[in-house]
């Protein structure tokens, strides 16, 4: 909008922004507990367009903070280089739909290198190009990790995940707090 | 044997047409330090890197630019321009490069869902019709199936709510149980929220696509439809 300089009377905030408000203000009963003794061990991808391009780490915190409120910090592995200095997943920019598929795969392997470097079993990818790249190297390269929504471990640590919610979860979730 | 470049007698029009549009892009500015195709996951693939490809325009290479197809391989992440001792701005320069290409030379994945979007309002071509019945449907669903949410609350196009959310086309089309999660934790913290049935999706595929007029339809479409029909002061980009 600002490229084209139009003119809007609303604000344009993140989803990731409001769950940690919503949290900080107690809205939102997240816990961790379901995962203290099952230790499953998250990362999180940062996409470019609310890191780097936004010229704070501002969103990408909040991002931090929702994650280890709803897995426990101890359960939280960071992907290094991370939040403005991120690797790009290799998916942004229309490169899924651009047709240069083994091209798109070596530039992806930076990212999954990062990924398996972590040992985490999920990714939490909050941009839709981030989520599919990540699953495609997860598939291409042979990696065991599951790519989900953030959404979805909000649900699971409030306990209100329904079994047809769990499409992304692997076996080791698929019945907690059912 | 390497092509001499004459430079005393460059034309170098891609590089004015860019300079023109861009005048803080720095393009001359470059040291050469290769800083950014050192941190460039897509620097080596079709044998070129940020570096080279800059170099390329400021010699008027351009027709070995417009040829290469490097620039829908770069992602635009602009890791490059951040690490960039003097602020090139090289991920404008590729959005330039895309956009120098005729439109019907341009990656037809990409053309074909930035078309979906200027026609339907989502780059999958969902019609509004069947956005809104699946968000009902689903939503239905959810409050027969699960009894804490059986009060549970969606709507589309509903004036003067506190927020509006997109959604990324691929919920409603493809895995629709998935915006369940999402609208739940909105009922918990009573959220005032709707979505609206003009260019609803949060994808964008004529930015990547380079369409100037196609992206500024868009964005246009989606201010009016927030600021003049449903009246929200807050936009939520959901993904």
């Amino acid at each position: 909008m600002r490229k084209y300089k139009i003119d809007h009377k609303f604000k344009l905030v993140t989803i990731i922004e409001l769950y940690a408000q919503w949290i900080r203000e107690g809205k939102l009963a997240v816990s961790s507990d379901w995962n203290r003794d099952l230790k499953i061990k998250f990362t999180v991808q940062d996409p470019c367009n609310i890191g780097r391009k936004v010229g704070t780490n501002r969103i990408v915190d909040d991002l931090r903070f929702v994650l280890k409120a709803a897995i426990g910090e101890e359960n939280f592995r960071e992907m290094a280089p991370n939040r403005a200095n991120n690797f790009c997943c290799g998916g942004g920019g229309g490169a899924l739909q651009a047709g240069h598929t083994d091209q798109r795969r070596a530039y992806g392997k930076a990212k999954f290198d990062q990924v398996m470097e972590t040992g985490a079993q999920y990714v939490i990818a909050p941009c839709h190009n981030c989520h599919a790249q990540i699953e495609d190297m997860g598939s291409h390269y042979g990696g065991a990790y599951h790519v989900v929504h953030l959404w979805t471990i909000l649900c699971l640590a409030m306990g209100i995940l329904d079994e047809n919610e769990r499409s992304y979860l692997g076996p080791d979730l698929a019945m907690v707090g059912l | 044997m390497a092509r001499v470049i004459d430079i005393d007698h460059c034309t170098c029009e891609l590089k004015e047409q860019i300079t023109h549009l861009l005048p803080d892009a720095n393009l001359d500015l470059c040291l050469t330090c290769g800083t950014c195709t050192g941190g460039c996951p897509a620097s080596e693939q079709y044998d070129m890197d940020p570096r080279r490809f800059l170099r390329m325009v400021v010699l008027g290479m351009d027709d070995e630019v417009r040829n290469s197809p490097w620039a829908w391989v770069c992602t635009m992440c602009a890791r490059c321009k951040h690490a960039c001792p003097m602020d090139i701005d090289i991920p404008k320069l590729i959005y330039n490069v895309r956009a120098s290409v005729p439109r019907e030379e341009r990656p037809k994945g990409i053309r074909g869902s930035c078309d979906q979007h200027i026609k339907a309002g989502n780059a999958m071509g969902v019609p509004r019709d069947d956005f809104i019945f699946t968000v009902e449907d689903v939503a239905e669903e959810i409050r027969e199936n699960q009894p804490d949410f059986k009060d549970l609350k969606v709507s589309v196009d509903r004036k003067g709510t506190a927020m509006v959310l997109n959604q990324n086309s691929r919920e409603p089309v493809t895995e629709p149980d998935e915006l369940g999660p999402l609208w739940k934790i909105l009922h918990l913290v009573d959220a005032d929220w709707t979505y609206p049935s003009v260019m609803w999706a949060g994808e964008n595929y004529c930015m990547f696509l380079a369409d100037d007029e196609g992206w500024r339809y868009i964005l246009e479409e989606f201010v009016h439809h927030v600021d003049v029909n449903l009246k929200s002061p807050l936009v939520v980009n959901t993904e």
